[in-house]
């Protein structure tokens, strides 16, 4: 009898020869972007366009495929041009008309269309190579500089700067073999570089296209798979990738191209040769904490669930992602469903659970499909159901939908949700792992917890140790989006600052203006100010911060946004989320709510800010769950951080931002003002009088502070103050 | 199914005529033969929301009969979760992103300008029925901030000047 292992691999075998003989024989191949904000872009669209063009052209040796976001949702519908042996060319905002002329020039007639390219360097696409140097912390010790500069020296002397690219990237987790340099598209690793070993790549490999096996890496991880696609690309060079390893990589409705990419092989080969104990003990010696806000160490919660005696037992993937301005879960289930699906078979074979269900707002239509067609596809193959892989072992996976409650991402209230309650919390103890689902001990994880297990379980629990901070191990993942110019999906090794992630990763604030606060956590974390920016994020320098990890929802604001509108505007999404159950909760965000926004009326009064101070230390101190216990948060770090700007509102009444429409009015500058009529026009409260070629003036009383005077004058002679 | 099945009594001992389509009915009946039948009240309810576009009293009672779960309760559970409605919504029904990264982005300004020119609040349709607008926290694709999602069509970057045309896009005539 073969083991689970050798089934397994035999399924990746027939799996990789499958996709080669579909997709990759091709000499050419299109990948289009495909996922909710890909689809926004108009995805959809494009890939169509390809889809025509390619039958136009019978005969012609090229496949179109779709891949999950990779991540640069503002550069979306993203189009990867893969070709034999050269640097994957990406192109951004494709639209249909764009597609054509790609097609045309690109694909028929090798002409890369640099216009349109992702790219930082002018000529990229005449290089022939890149080379990316690990430049991680770690290594930092170990002359990574050197290194680079060795590079740039030899490749200058052998008159080939112009073929090679030299990128830096994130700690790859290989400190023990750094410095290492990976060379592409050759998809070559060289470690423990000197100087020396650099003038001899770029001589005998660069020049010669020798490779010099002895000094290559030849180990295999899991992670970033997505190098060889976008190395080249600062944005994606300065992440490790490791949850998000196949995003934008494979073709999320794909079983063959996950099972290509060492997909199911760690719950095989936990089913062969690993008992349900030692799996946990690898999980706990990873230094693995849950990544849906709280940090519980995930082995630890699954030895409580395991130690209970029940025969019934359930494994629940938490995707409900309430934080509204997170999108991290989302991204992962519709670019790579199986790994979700592999990661909860996992924990449940530790807890001994032969059910698993995933929570999923009903909000993310195409994320719930892609998960129903990778339930399907692996019952199919045997991957699911009864008796996986011939090991005897049944797990079996359900979805369930939430309704659009914030409160059911809490653990007992996502309970009682499945259970076809109302979603509202309970009192812990009795915490799920003792009793939860049906009153059988049952384990909740995010689902960027569960995406790192196959990772874990592959690529060994020290190397997952390696990565991170002391306390903090692993990457998190982030959405980022607000006022950055990058906005999208990124995954940085813990420890990474703030600012790295807005300034290196995020390419800074968007239209050069000034930057004001960073959110992470969404409601129940707080706003970071500049002081703040050079602040690790691991869950603990956060929380001295005064803020939380949370999810992994970040948000940049800058110098118009208002930081009291910001605390109000959450304040106002947790008192209408709260679920009414405990009185400091439902009664006590009301008070600070109606207090926040007397303040951004204009009619704030001295003592408010101590009542929010006080208001908020009982709240936090008071609620029975989380959704209370964390409200205050967005309140009282603006305070501590912004308070100017409440006295400025209460004292002064004025709005620095220029956001509360209370403290606000627009006037015309005499000075400027020519007569043109335009605002006239365009009033819709038509309180703007003055006739043409006259100077205009607004009737203060009826202006309603829309604010469209100001946008349709061509002579800035409209000021707001 | 024959069609005329439709509109015959329930099949379960309760007489009530069927006013949920079959398929509905059928679903109900799956999963009563499931453990912890009761579990899934919450999909059902989806089931009926997505065919009607809202929840009617009559179909909960119904449900309540096929899932011998107290209609209380079935009010309790359909209230308590935003995504349910009680009362039809419009043709096209616009949803305004509210959530972190498009309030930031300045998705209040949109939702205003939406209520002005349809001239109802959230929440309310029009008198002829064509539009209704709601707010909606994050549809997950914050990075195209500000989102507006009319039906299933999801668009990003919306800027003030675009309400009208999104508008015009679906019929409104001002
Ligand atoms: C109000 C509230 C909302 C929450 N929302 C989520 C959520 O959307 N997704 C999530 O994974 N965890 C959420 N959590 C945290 C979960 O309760 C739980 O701690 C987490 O899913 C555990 O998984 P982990 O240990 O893998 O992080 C929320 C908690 C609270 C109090
Ligand atoms: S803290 Fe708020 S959300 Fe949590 S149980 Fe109490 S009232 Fe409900
Ligand atoms: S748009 Fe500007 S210039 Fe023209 S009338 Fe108004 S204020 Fe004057
Ligand atoms: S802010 Fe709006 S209401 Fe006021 S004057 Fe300008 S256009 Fe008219
Ligand atoms: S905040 Fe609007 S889509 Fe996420």
């Amino acid at each position: 009898m073969p083991t689970s292992l050798e089934k397994l691999q035999d399924m990746r075998r027939k799996s990789i020869f499958k996709v080669f003989e579909e997709k990759f024989r091709a000499s050419i191949r299109i990948t289009v972007g495909s996922a909710t904000c890909e689809n926004a872009a108009g995805a959809t669209d494009v890939y169509e366009r390809f889809q025509q063009n390619i039958q136009k052209h019978a005969g012609l040796e090229v496949i179109l495929s779709k891949v999950g976001c990779a991540g640069r949702c503002d550069l979306e519908p993203m189009v990867t041009i893969v070709s034999h042996g050269q640097i994957p060319v990406k192109y951004m905002r494709v639209n249909p008309e764009k597609a054509d002329k790609i097609f045309e020039d690109h694909i028929l007639h090798g002409k890369v269309l640099e216009d349109f390219t992702m790219r930082r360097t002018a000529g990229l696409y005449n290089a022939q190579r890149v080379i990316t140097v690990c430049g991680g912390k770690n290594c930092f010790d170990k002359h990574c500089s050197d290194i680079e500069k060795a590079f740039l020296e030899n490749i200058q002397k052998l008159g080939i700067a112009d073929k090679i690219i030299l990128t830096r990237s994130a700690c790859q987790g290989l400190c023990q073999y750094g410095p290492v340099c990976y060379v592409y598209p050759d998809g070559i690793m060289y470690q423990k570089l000197t100087p020396d070993i650099v003038k001899q790549i770029c001589e005998e490999h660069l020049l010669k296209n020798h490779t010099l096996g002895q000094y290559t890496w030849t180990g295999e991880r899991l992670t970033n798979r997505s190098f060889p696609f976008f190395g080249d690309v600062y944005f994606f060079g300065k992440q490790l990738r490791l949850t998000l390893r196949n995003c934008g990589v494979i073709d999320p409705e794909s079983l063959d191209e996950y099972l290509a990419v060492r997909g199911y092989e760690a719950i095989a080969k936990i089913l062969t040769e690993m008992k349900p104990q030692q799996v946990i003990d690898t999980v706990k010696k990873s230094g693995l904490r849950g990544r849906g806000g709280g940090g519980f160490p995930t082995g630890q919660k699954w030895q409580f669930a395991a130690n209970q005696p029940d025969k019934e037992k359930y494994m629940i993937c938490n995707a409900d992602e309430g934080d509204p301005g997170a999108f991290m879960d989302r991204s992962m289930i519709e670019g790579d469903p199986h790994t979700i699906l592999e990661g909860l078979m996992i924990a449940g074979y530790a807890i001994g659970a032969s059910k698993g269900f995933v929570y999923i707002r009903a909000e993310y239509p195409l994320a719930v499909q892609r998960l129903e067609k990778a339930i399907a596809d692996s019952k199919k193959s045997g991957l699911l159901g009864e008796n996986i892989l011939g090991s005897g072992w049944n797990f079996d996976i359900e979805i369930r939908l939430g309704a659009g409650a914030f409160v059911c991402g809490e653990e007992t209230a996502l309970i009682h949700s499945i259970e076809g309650s109302r979603g509202m919390p309970s009192p812990r103890p009795p915490y799920p792992a003792i009793s939860g689902l049906w009153g059988k001990p049952t384990v909740i994880n995010n689902v960027e917890s569960l995406a790192n297990l196959p990772v874990i379980i592959l690529d060994g629990a020290d190397w997952f140790s390696s990565i991170g901070t002391e306390k903090s191990k692993g990457t998190k993942v982030f959405a980022l989006a607000g006022k950055v110019a990058n906005t999208g999906l990124v995954e940085v090794p813990m420890g990474t600052t703030l600012r790295e992630v807005v300034f290196d990763v995020g390419g800074g604030i968007k239209n050069s203006k000034a930057f004001k606060a960073v959110q992470t956590g969404g409601p129940a974390g707080g706003c970071l100010p500049a002081e703040c920016l050079d602040t690790p994020v691991d869950y603990d320098s956060l929380n001295a911060a005064g803020s939380i990890m949370g999810s992994g929802g970040m948000i940049v604001m800058d110098e118009e946004t208002c930081m009291v509108d910001v605390a109000k505007f959450f304040l106002d999404f947790t008192q209408s989320e709260s679920c009414g159950k405990c009185t400091p909760c439902r009664e006590g965000t009301r008070a600070m709510l109606a207090i926040l926004q007397k303040i951004t009326d204009g009619k704030g009064e001295d003592g408010d800010i101590e009542k929010l101070e006080r208001l908020g230390s009982i709240i936090k101190n008071a609620s029975l769950c989380g959704l209370g216990q964390c409200a205050p948060n967005p309140v009282l770090t603006t305070l501590k951080y912004f308070g100017h700007e409440y006295r400025a509102h209460i004292y002064s009444k004025k709005c620095p931002a220029g956001v509360c429409s209370a403290l606000v009015t627009y006037n015309i500058d005499p000075e400027k003002c020519v007569g043109c009529t335009a605002c006239k026009k365009k009033c819709p409260v038509n309180c703007i009088t003055g006739d043409p070629k006259r100077i205009h003036a607004i009737n203060q009383e009826d202006c309603i502070k829309c604010g469209t005077c100001l946008a349709v004058c061509k002579f800035n002679a409209i000021t707001k103050s | 199914m024959e069609k005329d099945e439709k509109n015959m009594t329930c099949c379960c001992s309760c007489s009530s005529p069927n006013a949920l389509p079959q398929e509905i009915v059928a679903y109900i009946h799956e999963c009563m033969q499931k453990p912890h039948s009761e579990s899934y009240l919450i999909p059902v309810l989806h089931k009926i929301q997505n065919h009607f576009g809202y929840l009617s009293p009559v179909y909960l009672e119904e449900v309540a009969q096929l899932m011998h779960i107290p209609a209380s309760k079935i009010t309790g559970v359909a209230t308590f979760y935003h995504l349910f409605s009680f009362t039809p919504r419009g043709k096209n029904r616009i949803s305004v992103c509210l959530g972190t990264a498009c309030y930031v982005k300045g998705s209040g300004k949109l939702m205003e300008r939406f209520k002005e020119k349809l001239g109802i609040k959230e929440n309310e349709t029009t008198p002829d029925g064509m539009f209704s607008i709601e707010c909606s926290r994050c549809f997950g694709a914050c990075a195209l901030a500000p989102v507006v999602v009319v039906n299933d069509k999801v668009y990003g970057d919306v800027k003030p000047e675009q309400v009208e045309k999104i508008l015009a896009d679906y019929g409104f005539k001002k």
